[in-house]
């Protein structure tokens, strides 16, 4: 049984992130990329399911630029078995992403979709539930916890009023959640393995799919800076200050 | 208990992927592609851990890939003007006619950059030529075997807790093995430190002395910025006269409205009250430097320590197996504060004898060609030429000595017929606490000038907290014993990243560590009045992740 992991490559979650001064995005010229978080939570429950024994093929794919291969070498060392990196220099819209996603899940006949639940650069949170409708297959989003047997799949997913506990059969998409796993370091040795394997390299248009008419990004900018603290010395010097504001 | 590690071997491992380690990774594979080439670097990838100036001096990169323009290196703003300043007191400056500039400070044809981008560039280019770089993984031991020839570096573990045991995702760390390693971890290498004390490298040699920068980049005003500006400044709020606190400071104005700014701080200080970095905060209020930051945003902030002891100081370069190269051995030019150029040099001049041993069957020996190579080198000139400059300064102070500076570099070529030198290493010049004057700091604007904390939040530190204190005590009772009442325990104050506190008072004051803020700029390690504080990497991937310092 094949599962698919889309990986994606982000601005690292340890940047501070910087508004462009011109407000036409944020800063990425040097500065550090890497898988996004929730795509290391969907690889590493993917090899933990293929350490069961549950599927037996992890299949990384990730959408953008040159750049992109070092996240599948990354997917490679957490032990997924074949990499396919889809080509495109440009921006990628969720909706263009899906349609990729779905194509290759359908070429390369795969029962499972293991995505993270949203990238932390857009936080769109919308590609794994499109590639569900786009397939009209059953889907499981925001996974605690996962089981896999024979044709289902058992999902637990986090909701405002508890747990949920979902069974949906296969083929379906599962979208990860911060608290499925911990992923796992990776080792020096199996990243020096996967540095050796060779990559797929297709393109939108060789998967026969369109890309999806562009969300424009009108304007970005930076939350705004919190006003310093005032120091009050007595009770009195509080309330005052209180006042002042019209608090009290 | 001994633990089972994974092995691999190459014909040369280089450790640090610095301007050295990169030039040396290149130049080996560009004169024999077969040659299996491998590369750790401890930064979360290349280039997270480099902070420098930087006016580049292209001489090497020349040299090193001629066609660097055409393969779109990151070399974007050429000087267009210096200006150097003495700053005689808060207010007062004195601007220096060009007529009297040392040559060594004059730029034409050099660049101003980011020196963390030009090694990311470099690194796609060794990686292009098959050169294996592994980010995240810091070399933590050297492999020394029972003849005493270096075999190579062991990564460090990955999944240890803070009291040393195995979490249950342990990960040990692999043996890297070579037929020659390059050590090019920068100034003060950790392993470097244990090499020159197993082979007695610096015995003949000068101590080595070093200076703290500290360095912001900033985003300024349109109107504000000149691009191709290099401004250096000496004096105040550093020594202006005499010798207790020495340094100089730059502000260079790249592309894009960003500026960068730094104050270069002697380790050689001996006023324990002194810190680096509230002198930086307060040097930016100096009407000639704030007249480039205000209104302005600060995006970044880090630290770093420079080796400057130059020529005097360098030790023997190569031992069995090894060789150590760019500040790692101490090639800066401090004269000019450059050592990106003369880093890689010698990086480009240790691949060569690598591979010249290499071809000719030898492996693991002392590689006596590289000394020789050195020698016969513009690095060694231009070295030698500097040789002065820092004596001079440390034993005159910065008006007097840069005059006689002056006249050494520009009447006599660099080559007075003799050499000062300057013996006593920084750790011992601190005076005692009650015999020196505390200066008063102004508090933070938050405009121009920030406290510690907000500051580290722009390096984008990282550690993993579940682990072993990288900044180990060798006796944990002299900070409290003795650096306190001494010296009022510099580290305090030393720190760039606030990593040490004494907390408390009486029975309960202790000396706190705080490891996961340190931005690895190795200046307690060499500034520790006791010698007491070994800086060894943390786990993996561990520090700043500086975009492009
Ligand atoms: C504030 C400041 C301003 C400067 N200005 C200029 C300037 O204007 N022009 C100029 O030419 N030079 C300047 N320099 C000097 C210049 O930056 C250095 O000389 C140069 O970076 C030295 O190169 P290197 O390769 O030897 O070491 P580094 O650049 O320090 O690189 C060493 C690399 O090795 C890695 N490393 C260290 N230990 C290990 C380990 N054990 N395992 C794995 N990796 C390790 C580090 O993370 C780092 O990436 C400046 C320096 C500073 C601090
Ligand atoms: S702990 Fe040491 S190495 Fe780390 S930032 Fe502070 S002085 Fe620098």
């Amino acid at each position: 049984m094949k599962a698919i992991v889309s990986v994606k490559r982000v601005v690292d979650y340890n940047v501070r992130i910087q508004v462009k001064p011109d407000g036409s995005g944020v800063v990425t010229d040097g500065v550090k990329m890497s898988m996004n978080p929730f795509d290391e939570i969907a690889m590493e429950e993917a090899v933990r399911l293929k350490e069961k024994g549950k599927i037996t093929e992890i299949i990384a794919v990730t959408i953008g630029g040159a750049k992109n291969e070092e996240t599948l070498r990354t997917a490679l060392a957490f032990g997924a078995t074949k990499a396919i990196h889809i080509k495109d220099e440009g921006e990628v819209q969720p909706l263009t992403a899906a349609r990729a996603l779905a194509a290759v899940f359908k070429k390369e006949g795969a029962s499972l979709l293991i995505a993270g639940k949203q990238a932390i650069d857009d936080d769109a949170n919308q590609t794994g539930q499109m590639v569900a409708a786009l397939l009209d297959i059953a889907q499981a989003t925001f996974a605690g916890k996962v089981d896999v047997d024979g044709n289902k799949a058992t999902v637990v997913r986090e909701v405002d009023a508890g747990l949920e506990t979902l069974e949906v059969d296969l083929p379906a998409v599962i979208t990860a959640d911060l608290r499925l796993n911990e992923p796992r370091y990776l080792k020096l040795p199996d990243i020096m393995k996967a540095k050796r394997i060779p990559i797929e390299a297709t393109t939108l248009a060789d998967l026969g799919v369109t890309a999806a008419a562009a969300v424009k990004t009108v304007k970005t900018v930076p939350p705004p800076s919190r006003s310093k603290g005032v120091m009050v010395k007595t009770v009195d010097d509080l309330v005052a200050a209180l006042k002042a504001k019209g608090l009290a | 208990m001994s633990i089972e590690r994974d092995v691999m071997e190459y014909d040369v491992l280089i450790v640090g992927a610095g301007p050295a380690g990169l030039s040396a990774a290149i130049r080996l594979k560009q004169i024999n592609p077969d040659l299996s080439v491998c590369l750790v670097e401890k930064g979360s990838e290349v280039g997270a851990h480099i902070l420098s100036g930087a006016v580049f001096e292209p001489r090497s990169l020349n040299e090193l890939i001629p066609d660097w323009k055409a393969k779109g290196a990151p070399l974007k703003t050429p000087v267009a003007g210096d200006d150097i300043y003495f700053l005689l007191s808060e207010e007062k400056a004195f601007k220096m006619p060009g007529l009297f500039v040392p040559k060594p400070m004059h730029n034409e044809g050099n660049y101003i950059i980011s020196l963390g981008k030009l090694v990311r560039w470099l690194g796609d280019q060794a990686q292009e030529l098959g050169v294996e770089i592994y980010p995240g993984f810091a070399a933590q031991e050297v492999l020394i075997d029972e003849q005493g020839i270096v075999r190579g570096i062991q990564v460090g573990d990955l999944g240890v807790d803070r009291e040393g045991h195995h979490k249950p995702d342990f990960a040990p760390g692999m043996e890297l093995r070579a037929k020659y390693t390059l050590f090019a971890e920068g100034c003060r290498g950790h392993l470097a430190k244990r090499l020159l004390a197993k082979y007695e490298l610096d015995k003949d040699a000068d101590p080595q002395h070093y200076a703290i920068g500290i360095k912001e980049q900033w985003t300024v005003p349109a109107g504000q910025h000149k691009p191709g500006l290099v401004l250096h400044s000496a004096g105040w709020p550093l020594s202006v006269g005499g010798t207790e606190s020495l340094g100089g400071s730059f502000l260079y104005h790249l592309e894009d409205n960003q500026v960068v700014v730094g104050l270069i701080v002697d380790l050689s200080y001996s006023n324990p009250h002194l810190s680096p970095f509230d002198e930086f905060q307060r040097y930016k209020q100096h009407p000639v430097i704030k007249q480039y930051l205000q209104g302005g945003t600060r995006v970044a902030y880090g630290a770093r320590a420079i080796s400057k002891g130059g020529f005097n100081s360098l030790p023997k370069m190569a031992f069995p197996g090894g060789v150590l190269i760019g500040c790692d051995l101490g090639t800066m030019n401090f004269a000019k504060i450059k050592g990106s150029h003369t880093a890689m040099k010698s990086g480009m001049l240790a691949a060569e004898a690598a591979a010249e041993a290499l071809a000719a069957g030898r492996e693991a020996d002392v590689l006596d060609n590289y000394t020789d190579k050195f020698k016969a080198s513009w690095l060694y000139d231009e070295l030698y030429r500097s040789r002065n400059f820092g004596p001079f300064l440390h034993k005159f102070g910065a008006l007097i000595g840069g005059g006689i500076n002056y006249v050494e570099q520009n009447w006599f070529g660099g080559k007075f017929p003799f050499t000062v030198h300057d013996r006593i290493p920084d750790y011992a010049t601190l005076k005692l606490a009650k015999d020196s004057v505390k200066p008063v700091y102004p508090k933070p604007d938050g405009k121009l000038s920030f406290d510690k904390l907000s500051s580290v939040f722009l390096s984008s530190t990282n550690h993993e907290e579940e682990q072993p204190c990288h900044l180990q005590l060798k006796d944990p009772s002299i900070p409290l014993a003795k650096n306190l009442p001494m010296y009022d325990e510099p580290a305090q104050r030393y720190c760039p990243a606030g990593v040490y506190e004494v907390v408390g008072e009486g029975e309960a004051q202790r000396f706190q560590i705080n490891a996961q803020n340190c931005v690895h700029c190795k200046t307690c390690d060499i500034k520790d009045p006791a010698q007491n504080i070994n800086w060894v990497a943390p786990e993996g991937s561990g520090g700043p992740n500086y975009a492009a310092m």
